[in-house]
């Protein structure tokens, strides 16, 4: 009874030690970050052009110059931890990063388990087209020949708002969607940001530009529940560099396009 | 294995696919014509060394008869309109096919036509017939006859080819069998029910083929 009683404690105690532990590393990660001189952001490495490996073995991409805007904008060094998009959230909740910048997108699944800054990067399908032709909404596509891969994402939630004479033209692959958009074939095409932002870098054929978004799901920072002082402070940094121009260059830099106002 | 089959997910889409259907027919008959009348050209011209016609056919059926269907389709949709040749899906696929169709019967026809016994020609020659009238009446009938076997499996093969227009968003059957295919999810039974459809199509253009050549040519033959 009383060797139970021992091991109950014992074990109770080694829970609540462990539990405070955890809580300790994680109560205040700003004030911890600018104790010890350096932010630690989680960046994508396999995923152009958010983040890849560059010519020189360094990380290189738009999510790792928004990681280097904010630790300016902090006056911390960071630390660039390269991480996959199935151990981006782990190393967040297990305290090995302070900030996941690594075009996370928000969903309630997450959203359980992580805390979201305001949105850093634009990530979305929607119908991509030349500059001279006027279009603002899935109506205004009435009577135009629009390419699209066939089963995907934007195949599916644009032929449910298509307008019943807009022509769609499915084909086989992204590689032939954007091939029969270059060569003339279809006026405009259904595809997603980053796609239409390596065409525009790699040819100059003919420019996509966005018309109008048929599924939006940007990007944002992740943060660890609890530090509210680090998701206000990478908020009020987000803000600072959307309104100085900062972050439309690097969204001019990596997917040849301005930021969305709206994001 | 516990995959439950759902056929009533393909029947859904049955309007696509009769749709599909008389797509790819339709394609087969304008192919098949055009392409055949390539075909005699080309025989003619190479099989009596009609210069410099001989040698052109020469040169197109070679590059036609070495080179995928596949490719030669792309190259006239998506690489023609660099050249300000701009044909939309169904344009480039007739095109395709009649051209493709137009090399191989060039030369299953030059094979009839050079079959024909000298004999047969000096006699029409004999009997102040012109050239035009030789040909037409003396040589070209029998040589038709004599392949028309090989030229009904020719246009089998390319109704069967024709599926490839898919890839340039040619809405025909194979079109259909990938559209249904994306939105039930249904492989097994969306290309079974196509594959069948596909087996019925190639008897039935067989027939009318063999049908058409009965008719056609050998009636004239008297």
């Amino acid at each position: 009874m009383n060797k139970r009683h021992f091991l109950r404690s014992l074990i109770a105690t080694a829970l609540l030690g462990t539990a405070g532990l955890s809580l300790h590393a994680h109560a205040d990660a700003l004030a911890n970050a600018e104790k010890a001189g350096t932010i630690r952001i989680a960046v994508p490495q396999d995923f152009p052009p958010f983040g890849t490996v560059g010519p020189d073995l360094k990380p290189r991409g738009y999510d790792i110059d928004v990681a280097n805007l904010i630790g300016r904008e902090l006056k911390l060094k960071v630390e660039i931890i390269p991480v996959s998009s199935t151990n981006r959230i782990p190393y967040l909740t297990t305290g090995k990063a302070d900030l996941v910048i690594s075009s996370l997108g928000k969903n309630p699944d997450r959203e359980k388990v992580i805390d979201f800054s305001v949105a850093y990067a634009p990530f979305f399908n929607g119908i991509f087209g030349p500059s001279d032709i006027a279009i603002k909404t899935a109506a205004d596509t009435a009577g135009k020949t629009v390419g699209v891969t066939r089963g995907s994402v934007e195949d599916l939630e644009y032929s449910k708002i298509a307008p019943a004479n807009a022509t769609i033209k499915r084909f086989e692959d992204n590689n032939s969607t954007i091939s029969a958009y270059l060569s003339g074939q279809v006026q405009l095409v259904a595809t997603g940001n980053v796609v239409a932002a390596a065409v525009n870098e790699r040819t100059k054929i003919r420019r996509l530009d966005t018309k109008f978004l048929i599924k939006n799901s940007p990007c944002y920072v992740g943060v660890n529940k609890g530090e509210a002082a680090l998701l206000a402070k990478v908020n009020e940094v987000v803000g600072k560099l959307k309104k100085s121009g900062e972050l439309n260059q690097v969204s001019q830099r990596w997917l040849q396009a301005p930021l969305p106002a709206d994001l | 294995m516990a995959y439950t089959f759902d056929f009533a997910s393909v029947l859904e889409y049955s309007d696509a696919l009769l749709a599909g259907t008389v797509k790819t027919l339709a394609l087969t008959a304008v192919g098949t014509v055009f392409g055949l009348g390539i075909g005699i050209l080309g025989a003619v011209s190479r099989a009596w060394k009609l210069s410099p016609f001989d040698r052109i056919f020469a040169v197109y059926v070679e590059l036609i008869r070495n080179t995928p269907f596949l490719v030669q389709l792309f190259f006239i949709f998506f690489g023609l309109p660099a050249l300000g040749l701009q044909l939309n899906e169904w344009q480039a696929a007739i095109l395709a096919m009649v051209i493709n169709l137009g090399a191989y019967s060039t030369e299953i026809i030059r094979s009839g036509i050079e079959a024909t016994p000298r004999g047969q020609i000096e006699a029409a020659e004999s009997l102040a017939m012109t050239r035009s009238q030789v040909f037409r009446h003396v040589v070209l009938p029998p040589a038709l006859l004599k392949v028309w076997p090989s030229i009904c499996s020719q246009v089998v093969i390319v109704m069967l080819g024709s599926s490839v227009c898919s890839q340039i968003a040619a809405e025909e059957l194979t079109f259909a069998a990938n559209f249904i295919q994306s939105r039930n999810f249904r492989a097994f039974e969306t290309y079974f029910v196509v594959t069948a459809m596909y087996f019925l199509l190639a008897i039935a253009v067989r027939q009318a083929m063999v049908q058409a050549g009965q008719r056609l040519i050998a009636r004239r033959k008297k």
